[in-house]
């Protein structure tokens, strides 16, 4: 008899409930408030936007006064469209190299022998217990004109001349790259480790050639775990701040930079607020697609 | 004011806090003050002769400081914002009038920085001054040596005349990334009022910025450091303290790197960081005992010996180490003094109209 056949009906829907409570309170009430801010206008005050809510009381009445004006601002400014563009833009070339890098790797990993295995994820997992920004200043130390990767180039003779890395959108790549590689070998990892040998061995007894059985077999199969990978990669690298701000030049355009010029120089909350809304809607349509993209999949098999 | 390091800051904001001597009750005072920018004997000194307990924590820049400051309930009892935000935040009604019956080291501010002071803070009502400097030019001796012989060092020419600052594009240029520090500099070499509001010298010194733009490889409020220390870099428009500290790592390093720094003879930008207690300060009589502790001389003195900026105090200059008393660079002669200039906080129509043209000149978007 397992545990749950011997939880009672309310135990039962307790536990169902956390997952919601835990949305409610981490994601739906920040959300409520950003929004209400992003419908209010900017003053010298504490908190520097008003109408400020204390209360329910005369709540009504408040909401009367919330404008949509932000939004207008921001439409009508093409500084605000061209940041979400050149955002979604660096993500979606970081997420294509990082699936392109990242997927020889996990599927290395999954036809390792089982013993190795542990030890190599354990490997794909050690970065992460070097502070993220330590590992992000260490990129400065390798792409800076006098850092490591010149000074090797020149050494071999291969360039004459210091690539000039640092402070370019090509910095901003390879550092999303880098950070956000295991995000992207993990899942793979896991759907790939999961395949069926005896696919593989029906489909080459059926006569398929190595490629055939990749493209054929192998790649349909892991699909899940490319969409997984690509979202936890595109998703974070979208808003992603501390990256561009660090390796990228001052003309790399991010919607993270927008939204902290915004908060911080304008000191303006309110828009501030609304280029997070919007953000948040440009980042729902993709997982939008991706749910669609996992329901296919599911129906098909 | 040092770097507005953009939003790493929220990330690093390392938090030191000296050992409690002995737990008094409701005997401390927590101090919220830039990094790097206090001799830590004067804490424990503190302590020692009062009894109070310090609490020290640091942020690295005025708008992380702000923004705490304007969602309230921080918990700090002394805080140290630049007098361009400490004037807007007086206004938002962030802090407490000073009771300055229970300041008498008051009698040792040096009148001038006080006076200048005042524009910000009418009657130095909410603060006293801490350590003051400018924004100025920060070069790699040799290289622009090398590039430039009679390359024009003192003057603003340096960084606004594109002609010369092309010769350096090769070396790498950076510039402060806050409009506040880079705007009234360009103006005020273009002959307006620096501190102008008017949308069309706005839009001149946006013309003369993009004309310079394509030599300025970065635009960045505290990497310079690092920076013009390790000889990446061979010019930077930075605060003073900040190339100063540049100039002292790369002589320690020992790499044959020289760093100066100069007040251009156009004029600068002068700054202020004030001491001042929050509105809401849980423990506002120890808060005035701190402040009264790092009004004495030798406390000021040893402070600034320590950091290398100068302070807001006439009575420690006879106890200033002849290095610092000395240095142009960070006491600077009257005739300089006279040319330094400073800005008022831009109402929020300027601030954006200031913020859209920077993002034109940093990005071309």
């Amino acid at each position: 008899m397992s545990m749950a056949e011997t939880r009672t009906p309310l135990q039962r829907r307790i536990v169902t409930w956390i997952p919601y409570f835990w949305l409610l309170v981490f994601f739906l009430a920040p959300f409520l408030i950003v929004l209400k801010i992003s419908l209010s206008e900017t003053a010298i005050a504490m908190p520097p936007y008003r109408p400020v809510f204390d209360g329910l009381a005369g709540l009504w009445a408040k909401l009367a006064e919330l404008s949509g004006a932000n939004y207008e601002w921001i439409a009508g400014d093409p500084l605000y469209w061209h940041s979400y563009l050149s955002s979604l833009w660096i993500a979606a070339v970081s997420t294509l190299v990082t699936l392109l890098v990242g997927y020889p790797i996990a599927y290395g990993m999954a036809r390792a022998p089982a013993a190795w295995r542990p030890a190599l994820v354990m490997f794909v997992i050690l970065p992460f217990w070097t502070s993220f920004l330590i590992r992000v200043y260490a990129w400065i130390g390798i792409l800076k004109p006098e850092g490591l990767l010149n000074q090797f180039l020149l050494w071999t003779g291969l360039i004459d001349q210091p690539l000039f890395i640092m402070n370019t959108n090509t910095a901003v790549f390879i550092g999303i790259v880098y950070c956000y590689l295991p995000f992207m070998v993990l899942p793979l990892y896991a759907t790939l480790e999961k395949l069926d040998p005896a696919l593989l061995e029906a489909a080459a007894d059926l006569g398929a050639g190595a490629i055939a059985r990749f493209w054929q077999v192998t790649f349909p199969l892991s699909l899940p775990g490319v969409l997984a990978g690509s979202l936890l990669v595109f998703i974070p690298a979208v808003g992603e701040f501390v990256i561009p701000d660090l390796l990228g030049g001052s003309q790399t355009l991010m919607i993270g930079r927008t939204l902290w010029n915004e908060f911080f120089a304008n000191r303006d909350w309110p828009v501030a607020s609304a280029v997070a809304i919007v953000l948040l809607l440009v980042l729902v349509i993709p997982i939008v697609l991706f749910q669609n993209a996992q329901k296919r999949l599911g129906e098909e098999r | 004011m040092k770097g507005l390091l953009a939003g790493l800051s929220a990330v690093v904001l390392a938090a030191v806090s000296t050992q409690p001597a002995a737990a008094q009750g409701d005997k401390v005072v927590h101090v919220y003050n830039w990094s790097d920018y206090i001799d830590e004997e004067i804490l424990s000194d503190f302590t020692k002769e009062t009894g109070i307990e310090v609490v020290y924590d640091v942020f690295d820049s005025n708008e992380i400081l702000e923004t705490k400051l304007l969602a309230g309930g921080t918990g700090y009892d002394v805080v140290v914002p630049s007098a361009e935000f400490l004037a807007r935040q007086i206004q938002a009604g962030v802090f407490q009038k000073l009771d300055k019956s229970k300041l008498p080291n008051l009698v040792n501010v040096w009148p001038e920085i006080a006076e200048r002071v005042a524009v910000y803070d009418p009657d130095n009502a909410y603060s006293v001054n801490y350590m003051w400097g400018t924004t100025g030019v920060g070069y790699n001796v040799a290289k622009i040596q090398e590039r430039m012989p009679d390359a024009p060092v003192n003057s603003w020419d340096m960084v606004f005349k594109p002609e010369v600052i092309a010769k350096f594009a090769d070396c790498g240029v950076q510039l402060l990334d806050a409009p506040a520090e880079i705007f009234p500099a360009a103006l005020s070499y273009l002959g307006l009022n620096p501190d102008s509001r008017d949308p069309a010298d706005i839009d001149k010194a946006t013309e003369l910025l993009l004309s310079i733009r394509p030599y300025v490889q970065k635009f960045h409020s505290s990497e310079y450091i690092n920076a013009l220390a390790n000889g990446d870099i061979c010019l930077a428009v930075g605060y003073s303290g900040d190339v100063l500290q540049a100039r002292d790592r790369a002589e320690e390093a020992g790499q044959g790197v020289e760093v100066a720094y100069s007040i251009p003879k156009e004029g600068a930008m002068m700054w202020f960081d004030q001491m001042a207690i929050p509105a809401d300060a849980p423990h506002p009589d120890a808060a005035h005992a701190f402040i009264n502790y790092m009004l004495k001389p030798e406390v000021a003195a040893k402070a600034s010996n320590y950091v290398f900026y100068a302070n807001g105090n006439k009575a420690s200059q006879p106890l200033l180490d002849k290095e610092v008393l000395e240095d142009t660079a960070i006491y600077p002669d009257e005739e300089t003094v006279k040319k330094l200039f400073t800005k008022l906080p831009y109402d929020p129509k300027t601030q954006r109209l200031v913020t859209r043209a920077w993002t034109k000149v940093t990005t071309g978007q």
